[in-house]
Formats: C-alpha cells, sequence, structure tokens
C-alpha cells in the first residue's frame, strides 16, 4: 500500500480527531467531559505515563497467562469430545451449561474463592477463554472429511497419530478462530474483573483516575488497553494466517 | 481401546447400535451428567469437604432462590438486566443494520466508516465504561448505551457482509424489472441477507447480557449483576451462588428464545423459496 493510499484510509480517523480537538479546545463541551486529544497524548508521556503502563503491562500478562493455559486444555477437550463418547458424556452437559452462562456471572465467585488478586483475575479469564476454544475445537473436530480418516487408517495409523497428524491440522483453521474470539473475551474480562475490584491492572487504573477527576489520564488508559486489544487481535489473524498458510 | 465414534459407516450392525447409542446419549446424556453433578456438589457439601462459605450445598442455594423468586426480588432484578441489556440490543441492532446496508451500498458511506468500524471492532470497548458514566451518569442511560456500544460494530459487520455476499442475479433482476433502490432494499437485499444478519444478531445477544451485567456490578442501581456483587461484599456465598444460577437460566432462556425467533423468520423465508420452485 502506497503512502497517499494508507492517507486516504486513515482520513475518516483523522477527521474525527481533528474534530475532537477543535470541540475541546473552543470549549464547545467542557474539558472535564472530553479532554482535549492533545492532553490525552500528553497524558501517555507525562507524570502518570509510568503507572499507566505498569498497570497495562500487569493486565495484559494476566491476559496472556490465561490465554497461554486455556489453549492446550481447549483444543485438547475439544477434540476429545468429539472423538470419545465417554468423554462428551462427561463433558458436553458442562460445556452446555458453561457455554450460554454470561462469565462475568463468575467475578463475583471468583472474589469469594480467590480473593483479587492475581489468582482470581487469571481464572477468570481462563474459564471465560476455554469455552470459545472448546467449542472451536470440537466443531471443528466433527467437521474433518471422513475421506482423510479412511485414508489414514487404512494406511495403518495409530489412534494417536490420527488425532495428531489429520484431526488437528484439519481442524485448525477454526480452533484459531475459536481462539480469536478467546482473545477478544479475554480482554473484556480482563477489564471487566479490574473495573469492578482489582489492588492493579488498567482497569483499576482507568476506574481510579476517574474518581480522582484525572480525564485526560483516564482517556489515556482507555486509549491503551484499545490500542492493545486492537494489536493483539491483528497479530494473531496474522499468525493464524502464517500457520494455516500450507493450506493454500 | 476406546473406539472413535467417526469410525463406524452407516451400514453396518454395530454402527446401528453406535448411532442408536450416540442419539441416546445426546438426549439423555446432559440430565445424567447435571443430575451427577448436583449429587456430587450437595453431597461435597454435606461433608463438609469443603466449608459451606466456599461451597453452599446445593438444596441451601436452590431455597434461596425459592425465596428470591417469592419475595419478588428476583423477578425485579431480571427484568431490570433483561430491559438494560434488550434496550441496548435493540438500539445496536437498528443502528447496526441500518449502517451495515448503507456500507454495503453507497462507496462514500463505506469510505468514512470502514477505518473506523475495522478499528472499533476488536477494541475491548468495556474499558469505556468509565467515560459513558462520566457523560451519562450512573443510572439507566448509561447502562443501556454502553450496551448498545459494546454490540453496535459487529452487528455492523455481520450486515455488512451478509448484504454483500447477496446474489448478485437477484440485484440485478429487480433492477432490470424496475425496482426502484427502497424496493430492492426492502424486498431483495434485506430478505436474502436476512439469515446472516441473524447469526449476526444471536452473536450480538450473550454479548448484551454480559455487559449489562457488569454495568451493573459496576454502577449499582438493581439487577441480577448488583444484587449478586452485593452479596460477594456481604461474604453471602448462597447469594453468589444463587446469583449464577439465576443468570445462567436467563442466559439460556435469552439464546433459546432467540433461536425460536429465527425459526420463525427463517420459517417465512424457506416458505417462500419453497413456493417459488412450484
Amino acid at each position: 500500500m502506497t503512502a497517499a493510499l494508507m492517507l486516504w484510509r486513515a482520513l475518516p480517523v483523522l477527521i474525527l480527531a481533528a474534530l475532537w480537538e477543535t470541540a475541546a479546545r473552543t470549549g464547545l463541551v467542557s474539558e472535564h467531559a472530553l479532554p482535549a486529544l492533545s492532553s490525552i497524548f500528553a497524558a501517555l508521556g507525562g507524570l502518570s505515563a509510568g503507572d499507566l503502563y505498569y498497570h497495562t503491562a500487569r493486565s495484559v500478562g494476566r491476559g496472556l497467562i490465561a490465554i497461554v493455559a486455556a489453549i492446550p486444555f481447549g483444543v485438547a477437550a475439544g477434540i476429545l469430545i468429539a472423538w470419545y463418547l465417554p468423554v462428551r458424556v462427561l463433558l458436553n452437559p458442562l460445556l452446555q451449561c458453561l457455554y450460554p452462562m454470561p462469565k462475568v456471572a463468575l467475578i463475583p465467585l471468583t472474589i469469594i474463592w480467590l480473593g483479587i488478586g492475581d489468582v482470581s483475575k487469571i481464572t477468570l479469564i481462563f474459564v471465560g477463554a476455554l469455552v470459545p476454544i472448546v467449542m472451536a475445537a470440537f466443531n471443528g473436530a466433527r467437521g474433518v472429511d471422513r475421506t482423510l480418516l479412511w485414508t489414514a487408517r487404512s494406511l495403518g495409523a495409530s489412534e494417536v497419530r490420527l488425532l495428531w497428524e489429520v484431526v488437528l491440522p484439519a481442524a485448525l483453521p477454526e480452533i484459531l478462530n475459536g481462539i480469536r474470539t478467546a482473545i477478544a473475551l479475554a480482554f473484556i474480562l480482563i477489564v471487566a474483573g479490574e473495573l469492578v475490584i482489582a489492588n492493579d491492572g488498567i482497569g483499576h487504573m482507568i476506574n481510579m483516575w476517574g474518581e480522582a477527576g484525572h480525564y485526560p489520564g483516564m482517556f489515556a488508559g482507555v486509549i491503551v488497553i484499545s490500542a492493545v486489544g486492537f494489536a493483539a487481535d491483528r497479530a494473531w489473524v496474522a499468525l493464524s494466517a502464517w500457520l494455516t498458510a500450507w493450506r493454500q | 481401546m476406546a473406539q472413535s465414534i467417526e469410525a463406524v459407516t452407516e451400514l453396518s450392525r454395530p454402527a446401528d447400535r453406535g448411532e442408536r447409542l450416540r442419539r441416546f446419549v445426546d438426549t439423555f446424556g446432559p440430565f445424567i451428567t447435571v443430575g451427577a453433578i448436583l449429587l456430587a456438589w450437595e453431597l461435597m457439601a454435606r461433608q463438609q469437604i469443603v466449608t459451606p462459605f466456599l461451597l453452599p450445598a446445593m438444596t441451601t442455594v436452590a431455597a434461596r432462590i425459592g425465596d428470591d423468586l417469592i419475595s419478588g426480588r428476583l423477578l425485579l432484578d431480571v427484568a431490570l438486566t433483561l430491559y438494560r441489556a434488550f434496550a441496548g440490543f435493540a438500539i445496536a441492532a437498528v443502528v447496526g443494520v441500518a449502517l451495515g446496508l448503507l456500507i454495503a451500498r453507497f462507496v462514500t458511506v463505506r469510505w468514512f466508516f470502514d477505518p473506523i468500524v475495522s478499528f472499533a471492532l476488536p477494541m475491548p470497548k468495556i474499558a469505556l465504561m468509565p467515560i459513558f458514566m462520566l457523560w451519562f451518569g450512573l443510572f439507566d442511560m448509561s447502562k443501556i448505551l454502553m450496551v448498545a456500544f459494546s454490540l453496535s460494530f459487529q452487528i455492523v459487520i455481520s450486515t455488512w457482509s451478509a448484504a454483500h455476499s447477496v446474489e448478485k442475479e437477484l440485484v440485478w433482476s429487480a433492477r432490470s424489472l424496475g425496482a426502484s433502490d427502497r424496493a430492492t432494499l426492502w424486498e431483495v437485499v434485506l430478505p436474502a441477507a436476512l439469515p446472516q444478519i441473524l447469526t449476526g444478531l444471536q452473536v450480538a445477544l450473550p454479548l448484551a447480557l454480559i455487559v449489562a451485567l457488569v454495568t451493573e456490578m459496576i454502577m449499582g442501581g438493581g439487577g441480577l449483576g448488583d444484587t449478586m456483587l452485593q452479596s460477594a461484599r456481604y461474604v453471602d456465598s448462597p447469594g453468589v451462588f444463587a446469583g449464577i444460577v439465576e443468570i445462567g437460566i436467563v442466559g439460556y432462556g435469552c439464546i433459546a428464545a432467540m433461536g425460536l425467533i429465527r425459526k420463525r423468520l427463517l420459517a417465512w423465508h424457506q416458505e417462500s423459496s419453497n413456493g417459488g420452485t412450484m
């Protein structure tokens, strides 16, 4: 993409930013309701910036640990549920109970069981991220082309190799998509959990700054965590494309 | 060694039995397992394997839900939460579907909204909650708008791709028969895109409930989320567990209702296409 084209594509965002800046500068809206964009960017490098990045890093760390833990569990559970009847009998009803349940309902439970620190937040995000991954792996493994299975069987593939070398790659696109959903959900749970109650993390910081009336800081926090969420999604899409490049 | 389910072929006898077993498990398995879980829960709590604070007995929680139901608090909470979730959902559906159709139809609209929507879509929009509190206060207004804002972008994208994937031949035929822009939209594009639009709405609905609950937990003002967080604050664990069960049932009810509505709307859709072949 050429520079001119990129500018043309980004122009609507720039127009909005310009409108925002003018509205705040000219006093059209109160600076307490909407701080000028420039003062928000100033807050990104100002006195509170150290706090901002520290708390963002705490939040992202929690999310990362939970997602990395949820991927192997979720993929294994999903494939086994699709593959073995006993596992399905055992786990499917649990899954069907958890699936429609809004995972934020577990926030109070994690508070009374595990407190308000890292363990409680990571558990919350882990459970939330697990469900879409299991569902994706389950659907992916169920939809595997039967001819592939027959071929592999007739060539004498063992059950383990069948799962590892046929089912898992065939289900990969759906699994990657499920993980994408899980990442989006993880960000919601990180921020929601920390907004409700926490000692640190970006949600906690946004809340504190809002209550203290440090609005440029609050807006800066929102912008930073939004940018991180956006970047994480784009990075995952790029990684997925790379991982499934062999399909083309 | 466990035989894989998919291994069986349709024609042979053991396959037949496998199929029947599978159907039986799919129908009754859930009840058996859920029953076993409830029983294990009750036994674990009665035997005091964990303290009643960490895991109140199932019967205690059930009694609590019964109390909430009789006192009317449960109905009030459910009504408040559903009101906020569905008001936000309705706003998002109207705005999202309209904007999605406009984006699919007009190049200028697409140019303006494409970068904004694709930037806002993966954002954790819940982070804007303190800003919404600042702008719209602590009452229903900010909660409903937060729900609407969280869902809109997703609905825009799904509507846009739905309208985009409508068969071009349908549109061309309508045009060549002299259909106006408005007639094409209402009578060709919208019905043809309806299944996919509904899928988008179905995906968005659980999120409406999630956001409504979080706003209640943070801002208070009644509703299931508020009541549950109060229980957690007063270390009232039966209340927390009752809240989880209640929210689970409400969530399940919403998803089931949405499925029924979809069946209704699409029954019409399929009927018309069946009629067309005659």
